[in-house]
């Protein structure tokens, strides 16, 4: 049989041991639940106003910039790496269709960007790999050794 | 080259897509931007989808709707830490009614840098054609 719960909510289970358990369980499902209805456009609020929108993420080993460039050649792209800051520039051609045809809808755009990025951090602007895969830019800039989190281990005096 | 294409570009955000049928995977979903041009033989539709690889893409004509779906994967690697998240990933959805009749056999859909173009020939039948009035 197909059961359905409002929120996936078990069963009645309250303990008297810990009576705001139930609560702070209701308050976490209330946090998830407006994380997801939010839009996206707020999730994704702090925008620079600057084409191409780009995503920056850092693991242990480099800082990732991403940005969706569809029909954009990697010819037509110029990437400047500095120890601490990269630029990414370039043009979106929209090719000219044939003479007689008429639009119903023209929702694309094309023309020039120039986009910088600062990082906190300093990488290697020898190192950079970039990739350019359906219309996805990565671009991969690698940390300097300095840069890098270290692990600091703890000694512990009793034996 | 037009003139067009030497303007700076602005960033659009992306559209969600706001539809009456649920979708029955969860996740976002977006509406892609779409150019749609028409000449006597063919309607020609070009759709940005950024990150659709060809075998995650779905081109459908049925009953005069043409459903275009695209999953993208996902993008972030599993231990890396968001420092400015500007765009967010989820699929592409959208459909459009096409009233001319199309060839089916011969629609043609290629998928190059993340741009889409979908060509649908129409029969001959619905080719427009120049009938020559005889002067009598």
């Amino acid at each position: 049989m197909l059961t359905r719960r409002f929120f996936d909510t078990p069963a009645w289970d309250f303990d008297v041991t810990k009576p705001f358990a139930e609560i702070e369980r209701l308050r976490q499902r209330m946090d998830r639940l407006f994380d997801e209805w939010m839009p996206s456009t707020w999730k994704a609020g702090r925008t620079m106003g600057v084409f191409p929108l780009a995503n920056l993420t850092e693991d242990r080993e480099s800082y990732l910039l991403r940005a969706e460039i569809p029909g954009v050649k990697a010819e037509d792209l110029d990437i400047q790496a500095t120890a601490n800051s990269v630029s990414i520039s370039g043009e979106r051609h929209i090719p000219q269709e044939e003479e007689n045809v008429s639009y119903h809808r023209r929702e694309r755009e094309g023309g020039r960007f120039s986009r910088a990025v600062a990082l906190s951090g300093e990488i290697d602007p020898d190192r950079v790999d970039a990739k350019l895969e359906h219309g996805v830019l990565t671009l991969r800039l690698p940390k300097t050794e300095a840069s890098k989190a270290k692990q600091i281990s703890v000694m512990s005096t009793q034996s | 080259m037009t003139e067009n294409d030497t303007k700076a570009l602005v960033p659009k955000g992306k559209q969600e897509v706001v539809s009456k049928a649920e979708q029955t995977k969860d996740g976002l979903v977006f509406t892609p931007d779409v150019d749609i041009l028409e000449s006597d033989r063919e309607i020609t539709l070009l759709a940005d989808m950024p990150g659709v690889q060809s075998q995650d893409l779905k081109v459908d004509l049925c009953n005069g709707v043409l459903t275009l779906a695209g999953d993208v994967a996902p993008w972030e690697g599993p231990d890396e830490k968001d420092i400015l998240i500007e765009y967010e990933v989820g699929r592409f959805y959208r459909q459009f009614s096409i009233s001319e009749t199309i060839d089916q056999d011969r629609i043609d859909a290629q998928l190059s840098d993340g741009v889409l173009r979908l060509t649908l020939p129409k029969v001959e039948s619905a080719i427009p054609r120049k009938i020559p009035v005889a002067a009598g």
